[in-house]
C-alpha cells in the first residue's frame, strides 16, 4: 500500500450535451488502481463503464462531451490537463488499449505485421529500449527490429506460426485471433496501464478463457495494471482481483473481488447477480431487476438506483450517498449497506 | 413434433467463376427430435453450424440429404401452399432486436404484418388485427399505447418484446429462438427468459432455444444437443448434460463457461 498507484481517477464528472439537454453521465467517479491489479468494472449497457475507460486515454470527443470537474491522475500527472500532444506520448505506450470488436479495429487493407510494425516504430521513438536498436541504426534497421518484435509479440500472445502469420490480412484470422493481435499491438509498447473494453464479448467461451488466461499472464509479465470493462461479472469472478459497480455513472460498489461477489452490500450488486441464472435457480424464478435506467438529463436527486430499489428509504432520496468502507477496502455507496433482510 | 432424420448440409465452394471448389459439410447426420411443449436447447459455439441448422428448419435451405419432419409431415414434400400454412405454424425471434425490426414501421405495423402476410390461412381482417396486436402487446408486457411508436423509442429489451409479440402474431406451435437474450443486459435477460417462459407455460409453446450461453441454456432449456463442427456430440436432459457431460468438448466447453459459483 506505499507505492502510489499507478492510476488515480478523483471525483470525475462528465457532462455529454444532447438535443435534449445536458446529461450528467459520470457523476464523481472515484477509483484507483495499483500495478498488478487487475479491476473489473461492471454494469450495464449506458451505465458508464466505457466512457470512464475512454476519458482515462482521453477518446471522449468534446465537444459533446465537458469534464465538469475531478482528476484523471497517472503516475501522478493529471490526464485532463494534459494537451493532446502530451497524450500521444502515453497513448499505446504508457496507455495501452483493446476494444470489445476485434473486426473494426483493423484496418483490412493492411497486413497485420505492417500494423503491429506502426506500432511498434511510433513506441520506439519515445522509449528506445523497446526494439533495442542504437539511436543511430538507420530506418531499415529499425523496421527489422520492430518486425521482429511484432513476430516476438504475436509468439507471445499465442499465435502459432507467428513468422509467417505475420503477412496475413486481418480477413484471414479468427475472431478470437484477430482479438489476439489486437492485445499483441497493445502490449507491443509495452504499457503500464491497460484498457480492455469488453476484450471477450464478441468471442465464443472457449476463445475467452483462453483469451483471459492469456491477459492474467501478461498482467503477471509485465506488472500491469489492468482495466477490464465488462458486463459479465462471470468473466469478473474469473480474470480480476478487483471490481467496481457502475450504475447510472456512478460506481456504487467497490473492492477486491472475493469480498464484492460473496457480500454483495449494494442492492444493485445484488440484483446483478441475481439476474445471473445459476444452477440453484428453477425456471421462471430467475429475478431480473424492474425498471430502467433512469434518464440522467434529470438524474433522480439522491441516490441514483433509488427509484429501482426495494429498500429505498425517504433518506436516500434526499442526496447521493457517500461511498463508506466497511472492511478491507469494500466500498458501497449506500445508506443500508450490508445483505438485504431477505436473502439475495 | 419436429424431427430430424440424419440431415446433412453442405455448400459447395468456389474457386473461379467455371471450376468448382471443394465442398464444405456444414452439417453431418444431425438426428435429433422435438417434443412437444419442450424447451430444447441447441448449444455450439460461432461456426458450429447452428445457423445453418435454423435456416434448415425453416425452409430458407434445403438439406442436402435427409428429411426434416414437422407434425411429421416431410417439409420437403408440401406443396407451396401447405408450406405456407406451415409457416404460421413454425416462427422465429431474432438475435439482435436493433437489427430485426424495421426502424421505419411502427410497433403495429410490425406485429400485424405477419397476420397480413398469413392473412389466407388466418382470416383475420384488418380490425381483428389491431385488436391481436394490441393483446400480443399486452401479452408479452407492453401496453396498447405502444401500438402507434417506433422501434427506436424502445429499449433492447422491449424492442426483444416487440420480435417476441410479432413471433406469436399467427399463432405458431412452436419457436425458433436464435441467442434472443445474447444482446441484453442480464437484468434484462432475466426478464426476458422469465417472460419466454410464461408464455409457454401458458400457450402450450415449443421452443427450440439456439445459445452459446450455457448458464442462459441450463436454466430455460429441458433436454439439449451440443453441436460441434456440423455434428452433434452429445444429447440429453438439459441437467444431465450439466452434471456429467460425456463428451470431451462439452466438457471443455463447460470448463471455460465463466460462472459465479465458481468462488
Amino acid at each position: 500500500m506505499t507505492e502510489p498507484p499507478l492510476l488515480d481517477i478523483r471525483d470525475l464528472h462528465l457532462s455529454m450535451t444532447s438535443f435534449d439537454g445536458e446529461a450528467h453521465v459520470l457523476a464523481g467517479v472515484n477509483l484507483s488502481v495499483r500495478r498488478n491489479e487487475v479491476w473489473g468494472v461492471v454494469g450495464e449497457t449506458g451505465c458508464g463503464k466505457s466512457l470512464t475507460g475512454l476519458s482515462i486515454s482521453r477518446l471522449v470527443p468534446s465537444p459533446p462531451a465537458r469534464y465538469l470537474g475531478g482528476k484523471i491522475l497517472f503516475d501522478g500527472r493529471d490526464l485532463l490537463s494534459l494537451d493532446e500532444a502530451g497524450m500521444r506520448n502515453l497513448r499505446g505506450h504508457r496507455i495501452g488499449m483493446i476494444f470489445q470488436d476485434p473486426t473494426t479495429n483493423l484496418n483490412p487493407a493492411f497486413r497485420i505485421g505492417e500494423q503491429l510494425v506502426d506500432v511498434a516504430l511510433a513506441a520506439d521513438r519515445r522509449n528506445p529500449d523497446i526494439l533495442g536498436v542504437a539511436a543511430r541504426a538507420g530506418r531499415r534497421a529499425r523496421r527489422r527490429a520492430a518486425r521482429d518484435l511484432a513476430v516476438r509479440t504475436l509468439a507471445e500472445v499465442g499465435i502459432t506460426d507467428a513468422a509467417e502469420r505475420i503477412d496475413a490480412y486481418p480477413h484471414e484470422f479468427s475472431g478470437g485471433m484477430r482479438q489476439r493481435v489486437l492485445i499483441a499491438m497493445a502490449l507491443i509498447g509495452r504499457p503500464d496501464l491497460l484498457i480492455a473494453d469488453e476484450p471477450t464479448t464478441a468471442l465464443d467461451v472457449s476463445v475467452q478463457s483462453q483469451i483471459l488466461a492469456l491477459l492474467a499472464g501478461m498482467v503477471r509479465d509485465h506488472a500491469m495494471g489492468v482495466i477490464l470493462i465488462t458486463h459479465n461479472l462471470g468473466v469478473v469472478a474469473k480474470a480480476c482481483s478487483h471490481v467496481a459497480v457502475m450504475y447510472a455513472g456512478v460506481i456504487v460498489e467497490s473492492g477486491p473481488v472475493a469480498a464484492v461477489l460473496r457480500k454483495p452490500s449494494h442492492p444493485y450488486t445484488r440484483a446483478l447477480m441475481s439476474s445471473i441464472p445459476t444452477s440453484g435457480v428453477r425456471r421462471g424464478e430467475l429475478k431480473g431487476l424492474p425498471g430502467q435506467v433512469p434518464n440522467l438529463i434529470k438524474p433522480p436527486r439522491g441516490c441514483r438506483f433509488a427509484p429501482r430499489c426495494a429498500q429505498a428509504a425517504e433518506a436516500c432520496r434526499a442526496g447521493p450517498p457517500r461511498p463508506v468502507d466497511i472492511g478491507g477496502g469494500h466500498m458501497a455507496a449506500c445508506l443500508k449497506p450490508g445483505p438485504a433482510a431477505e436473502a439475495a | 413434433m419436429l424431427v430430424l432424420e440424419r440431415v446433412s448440409k453442405e455448400f459447395r465452394g468456389r474457386r473461379s467463376l467455371f471450376t468448382s471448389g471443394r465442398t464444405v459439410s456444414a452439417l453431418r447426420d444431425i438426428s435429433l427430435a422435438v417434443e412437444r411443449g419442450e424447451t430444447f436447447g441447441i448449444v455450439g459455439e460461432s461456426g458450429s453450424g447452428k445457423t445453418t441448422l435454423t435456416r434448415l428448419i425453416l425452409r430458407l435451405d434445403m438439406p442436402t440429404s435427409g428429411r426434416i419432419l414437422f407434425e411429421g409431415d416431410d417439409m420437403a414434400r408440401l406443396s407451396a401452399a401447405a408450406m405456407r400454412r406451415l409457416r404460421a405454424r413454425i416462427q422465429i425471434v431474432f438475435q439482435d432486436p436493433y437489427a430485426s425490426l424495421n426502424p421505419r414501421m411502427t410497433v403495429h405495423d410490425i406485429v400485424t404484418e405477419p397476420m397480413l402476410i398469413h392473412r389466407a390461412t388466418l382470416g383475420l381482417d384488418q380490425r381483428t388485427r389491431t385488436a391481436r396486436a394490441a393483446e400480443l402487446l399486452a401479452m408479452v408486457g407492453l401496453a396498447e399505447q405502444h401500438l402507434h411508436r417506433y422501434p427506436h423509442e424502445f429499449s433492447g429489451g422491449q424492442r426483444q418484446r416487440i420480435g417476441i409479440a410479432r413471433a406469436l402474431a399467427t399463432g405458431p406451435a412452436m419457436l425458433l429462438l436464435d441467442e434472443p437474450t445474447s444482446a441484453l443486459d442480464v437484468s434484462v435477460q432475466a426478464q426476458v427468459l422469465n417472460l419466454l417462459h410464461g408464455l409457454q407455460q401458458r400457450l402450450g409453446l415449443t421452443y427450440v432455444f439456439i445459445s452459446h450461453d450455457l448458464s442462459v441454456v441450463r436454466y430455460i432449456c429441458d433436454r439439449l444437443a451440443v453441436i460441434n463442427r456440423g455434428e452433434i456430440v452429445e444429447t440429453g436432459q438439459a441437467e444431465d448434460v450439466f452434471r456429467n457431460p460425456a463428451n470431451t468438448y462439452t466438457r471443455m466447453l463447460l470448463a471455460a463457461m465463466p460462472d459465479l459459483p465458481s468462488l
